[in-house]
């Protein structure tokens, strides 16, 4: 269809029918969906126009039915009633997840790449395979909007397809998304070069660092508040984007953070 | 449970102890209607019995004062309107066919006196109640709505009111992963002790799996599911819905129901695996009056009759009494019916989302309801007359004595029509008017919900149609809009209602969606009282009419009455929620212009006529007098349809509706939606209607729209214009190197300062957020 098209002209609703680039279809991603849970179809989504395989996981089952990577979406698990991720963070899902991504990789098995995105980011750092944790934003309200993003690491599973430095726009929406940790854990991170993703121009939340994701010292595990899932599809993600141009909801920078993560795995191959 | 510290009122024991008081005044029972229980039973009720009739028989439960006005929704159709819709009012929530296959139900409902009470869970449980009847229709919620209405905003209690309803809408409606994708916000004085919560949902289902709220089938299982039973909202429906607040009583708290959003979703999850599956037969929510809702509906909706065992009920609250039981709204709970042969599919879709069920008993042939205790019968009833034989009152009503008074008193040449500012000053004018609490921007509010989860929504706040995807193959959805203006129903109640209903059959014209069905949420004063029955009467009469020429179906709604505090109504408010179709919402047109448009030719469409009176910037002036804009729905019509072809054929890139404020905030809104100035003339078209500026700027005419026309469509828009005979004029071109918007040879304003003016109002008064 693009051909039909002037080349000033650029569809509103993107062909994703046939991504372009290397064939990702067989590569699992699995989305795990926890009691509570609510953008598992949006990451869902997500991953099929960034041209993986989808493969649902049920918290309560503690088999990974052999998928590539695991997503870990937003939501509030088990209604978030006790701390925000950690009934979930002990779900027999997550203790498979957990082994799986702290494999050593000498053995064969590669470590597993672990998304988490807002509530999944609180179950990670709950579960320990992330530092730090999430309190209330600092203004103590829920807050949605759009939000840009500086990639400051684009070494993880999830950045490798961004450049270094690069702004993205991805919409934030969350209670409990102030990022805090020890000023020990603050200074390894930033020594350690592993703040995947930095609030740029205004801190929603009151985050230490302006941090609004994190990556795990080997890079295959990555948190981050924002959802980069909300925004992969012109016509329905933010109305702006890192480029700066305004177009009705035509953002769809997030999808890099899918198509990085099942790039990433077709080359190990 | 057989130690219980009560005595049991059997229906034995109150056929022979029929002398028993009953405490039916303290239930909200008027004495006429506890005669007719009595003479319906050919016995006294039994305690139990007395409680089912209280809440079902209550105004908000019954539509004892409203059903006869009601009616008019039902008579004033023709097959024509009818076409698409697969079931009506009468049902949870009415069910339209948008084609491919698809129908959507949508329902708006008040939970105003509980929002007034405990604003936090008064506002998050009006959010559970509605989405639980759109799944009651067999139908996945995906997308909520809530018009707001408050007291004055610098009143010491409207900050308690607006911080606890946006909080409890967004706690709950945030975590059950439905975009909020609209409202309205009002501000007036008239709703301080009686701000109106109304919440709206929409669902979406295949044709096939439309659900209805009946027990049929004799040896059919009856299940109630979800949360547990508690002690919370016993009553809500009826001393606390259905009467008016007054300072002399004790506190209702206790009455208003509390919420577990997380329970909610898990039930919608659940539920929509056994409509997937087939597995029930009927299915009906738990909202008001609780069980004795469900059981005397889903009973008197079947075969007419159902045989319950309350002992089996799930209770959070061990001693409480089975009339408690009955009346109890504890939230998060459905009730279904079960196929003997899908018992065991229904208890493993239960068992893998961790809900909680109990099997209370069967369908029946019987024609009764009957609920046994301990072995004894407590219940024993014909459910119709529980659920749709209650009282029907023709209450007395007359125009009122203050309305001629009141419509003498015109805005232009009163006191407050003295300053016509122009030039600079008109420039300050319209930064204060639009910081004002009416015209402010009300993303305060909205940046505390979520508009994105779902990944389908493809308009929102601020524009003016929530717009959500259906279908991701084809792009079909709808558009959803809601509209009151209490203050034009006020000054000409049949006109009001009216131009509330053109208003939001305009926004969902605007964004290019084609109109087809309206929910409405009646909010007004005591039936009591003549003067308000008189603004009802004729509001329902204006609607139904209104309805009716524009060959638009009401699908359902809801009358909240009793607003009102002593003896001082709120403003009819009747809030018109209007749902349109569109083939491919990727169309859909916005509120304002962008910097790509830059160059654009801006049009108005539609007339100007001097109608100053009930506008905003009468009530920026402390008026509220004269007579409403008049209404021409052949006129709107007209233009709907006009904007749905202009939009379709890619004619127009932005649209705005003119109504609150006048063309003044259209074009400021217009401007600031993508924040792309634009440069203005008025001079033509002030010339062709005949006003001076001023007015032009701020008359609330009808059937107006601003938009911006690509070079490349001005001749087949101004063909189309003409064609069809409907006045248009070019008032400007958008210019998106100045952000400024200049009006010209009077002033330019910076778009920054506008910004700044109009966005920071709600944060300085209730604090701030996250900027958005």
């Amino acid at each position: 269809m693009a051909e039909s098209l002037a080349a000033h002209e650029v569809p509103l609703v993107g062909d994703f029918s046939a991504p372009a680039g290397p064939d990702f279809s067989d590569i699992r991603v699995g989305v795990v969906t926890f009691p509570g849970t609510l953008d598992d179809r949006d990451a869902a989504r997500a991953v099929r126009l960034a041209g993986g395989t989808v493969v649902e996981l049920w918290h309560d089952d503690s088999n990974l039915h052999n998928v590539d990577a695991v997503i870990i979406p937003g939501g509030f698990s088990y209604g978030d009633y006790l701390r925000a991720g950690a009934i979930a963070a002990k779900a027999p899902v997550m203790t498979s997840v957990v082994a799986a991504a702290n494999a050593s990789g000498t053995s064969g098995s590669s470590p597993l790449p672990v998304l988490g995105i807002c509530n999944g980011f609180q179950i990670l750092t709950e579960a320990h395979l992330l530092p730090g944790s999430m309190i209330k934003n600092d203004h103590r309200k829920f807050i949605c909007r759009d939000q840009v993003l500086r990639i400051d690491n684009n070494t993880t599973a999830f950045t490798s397809g961004y450049e270094l430095g690069q702004e993205i726009v991805v919409p934030l929406k969350n209670q409990d998304g102030q990022y805090v940790c020890d000023q020990r854990t603050l200074d390894e991170l930033e020594a350690e070069n592993r703040v995947a993703f930095r609030y740029v121009g205004y801190n929603p939340n009151g985050s230490r660092n302006d941090i609004a994701g994190v990556t795990n010292a080997r890079g295959n595990v990555v948190g981050l508040m924002p959802h980069p899932e909300h925004a992969v599809e012109p016509g329905f993600g933010p109305s702006s984007s890192g480029f700066g141009d305004v177009s009705l909801r035509g953002g769809a920078d997030g999808l890099g953070v899918f198509t990085s993560v099942l790039s990433s795995l077709v080359n190990a191959r | 449970m057989s130690e219980k510290q009560f005595n049991l009122d059997t229906v034995e024991h109150a056929a022979q102890t029929p002398e028993t008081e009953l405490p039916w005044a303290e239930l909200g029972l008027k004495e006429n209607e506890f005669e007719d229980i009595k003479k319906i039973l050919g016995r006294r009720p039994t305690a139990a019995e007395l409680a089912m009739y209280s809440v079902m028989w209550s105004e908000h439960c019954s539509y004892k004062s409203s059903k006869v006005h009601l009616k008019q929704f039902g008579q004033k159709v023709t097959d024509e309107m009818k076409k698409d819709l697969m079931v009506g009012i009468g049902e949870n929530a009415g069910v339209t066919n948008i084609g491919d296959g698809w129908a959507v139900t949508f329902k708006i409902e008040s939970h105003n006196h509980p929002s007034y009470v405990e604003p936090y869970q008064g506002a998050a449980t009006g959010v559970g109640g509605i989405v639980r009847d759109i799944i009651s229709m067999g139908a996945r919620p995906i997308a909520v709505m809530d018009p707001l209405r408050f007291g004055a905003i610098d009143h010491p209690d409207t900050a308690r009111v607006i911080g606890g309803v946006v909080a409890g809408i967004g706690g709950y409606g945030n975590s059950l992963g439905l975009p909020n994708v609209g409202g309205e916000v009002e501000f007036d004085e008239c709703y301080q002790a009686n701000p109106l919560v109304n919440a709206l949902a929409v669902g979406i289902m295949r044709h096939e799996d439309i659900r209805l709220a009946n027990a049929s089938g004799v040896g059919n299982k009856v299940v109630l599911f979800g949360a547990r039973t508690g002690g919370d909202g016993i009553g809500g429906a009826s001393v606390l819905a259905s009467e008016s607040f007054d300072d002399t009583k004790p506190s209702k708290r206790p009455a208003v129901q509390v919420g577990d959003p997380f329970a909610e979703k898990v039930l919608i999850e659940c539920c929509l695996e056994l409509f997937k599956g087939s597995v029930v037969e009927g299915i009906q929510d738990l909202g008001a009056a609780g069980i004795s809702c469900a059981t005397s509906e889903l009973a008197s909706n079947g075969d007419g009759g159902m045989h319950v065992d309350l002992t089996k009920v799930l209770l959070r609250d061990p001693t409480l009494t089975p009339g408690e039981i009955l009346m109890s709204e504890s939230q998060e709970r459905m009730m279904a019916v079960v196929a003997p042969e899908n018992v065991a599919r229904f208890e493993e879709i239960m068992n893998k989302w961790g809900v909680e069920y109990s099997f209370l008993g069967e369908v029946t042939n019987t024609g009764r309801l009957v609920i046994e205790w301990d072995g004894e019968v407590i219940v024993d009833v014909d459910p119709k007359t529980v659920a749709h034989d209650g009282p029907t009152y023709e209450r007395p009503y007359a125009r009122p004595q203050w309305q001629d008074e009141l419509q003498a008193n015109h805005f232009s040449g009163s006191a407050a029509d003295d300053s016509r500012p122009r030039g600079e000053e008109l420039g300050e004018a319209i930064k204060a008017f639009m910081a004002s609490p009416n015209m402010c921007s009300k993303s305060w509010i909205t940046n505390q919900y979520d508009r994105y989860v779902q990944g389908n929504t493809a308009l929102s706040m601020p524009d003016d149609s929530g717009v959500v995807r259906v279908d991701e193959d084809t792009n079909l959805g709808v558009a959803l809009a809601t509209d009151a203006n209490a203050r034009f129903t006020y000054l000409d109640p049949y006109e009001g209602a009216r131009a509330s209903l053109a208003e939001a059959y305009r926004n969902v014209a605007t964004v290019g969606a084609r109109p087809v069905a309206v929910s409405d949420c009646l909010n007004f004063g005591s039936p009591e009282d003549p003067d308000v029955m008189w603004q009802f009467a004729e509001a329902v009469r204006g609607l139904a009419d209104g309805c009716m020429e524009l060959g638009v179906p009401v699908t359902g709604g809801n009358v909240s009455l009793y607003n009102q505090t002593g003896g001082k109504a709120i403003n009819p408010t009747p809030v018109v929620a209007m749902m349109g179709v569109m083939d491919d919402v990727t169309r859909r047109t916005p509120s304002g212009w962008a910097p790509e448009h830059d160059g654009q030719a801006i049009y108005l469409l539609g007339t100007t006529a001097d109608e100053l009176d009930g506008s905003e910037w009468a009530r920026f002036k402390g008026h509220l007098g004269g007579l409403p804009p008049k209404v021409d729905l052949a006129t709107e019509k007209q233009l709907g349809d006009m904007l749905v072809n202009m939009s379709r054929d890619g004619m127009i890139d932005a649209a705005h509706d003119v109504s609150a404020g006048g063309l003044a905030a259209a074009l400021v809104e217009a401007c600031l939606r993508f924040n792309t100035g634009a440069r203005i003339g008025l001079g033509e078209v002030a010339e062709r209607d005949g006003l001076d500026l001023f007015t032009l700027l701020f008359s609330e005419s009808l059937g107006r729209v601003v938009v911006s026309v690509p070079r490349s469509e001005e001749v087949r828009f101004k063909d189309m214009c003409t064609a069809r005979g409907f006045a248009f004029a070019r008032i400007g071109v958008v210019d998106a190197s100045s952000n400024a918007l200049e009006f010209q040879d009077e002033v330019s304003l910076d778009l920054d300062e506008l910004r700044a003016a109009h966005e920071g109002t709600l944060a300085s008064y209730f604090g701030e957020v996250a900027q958005g």
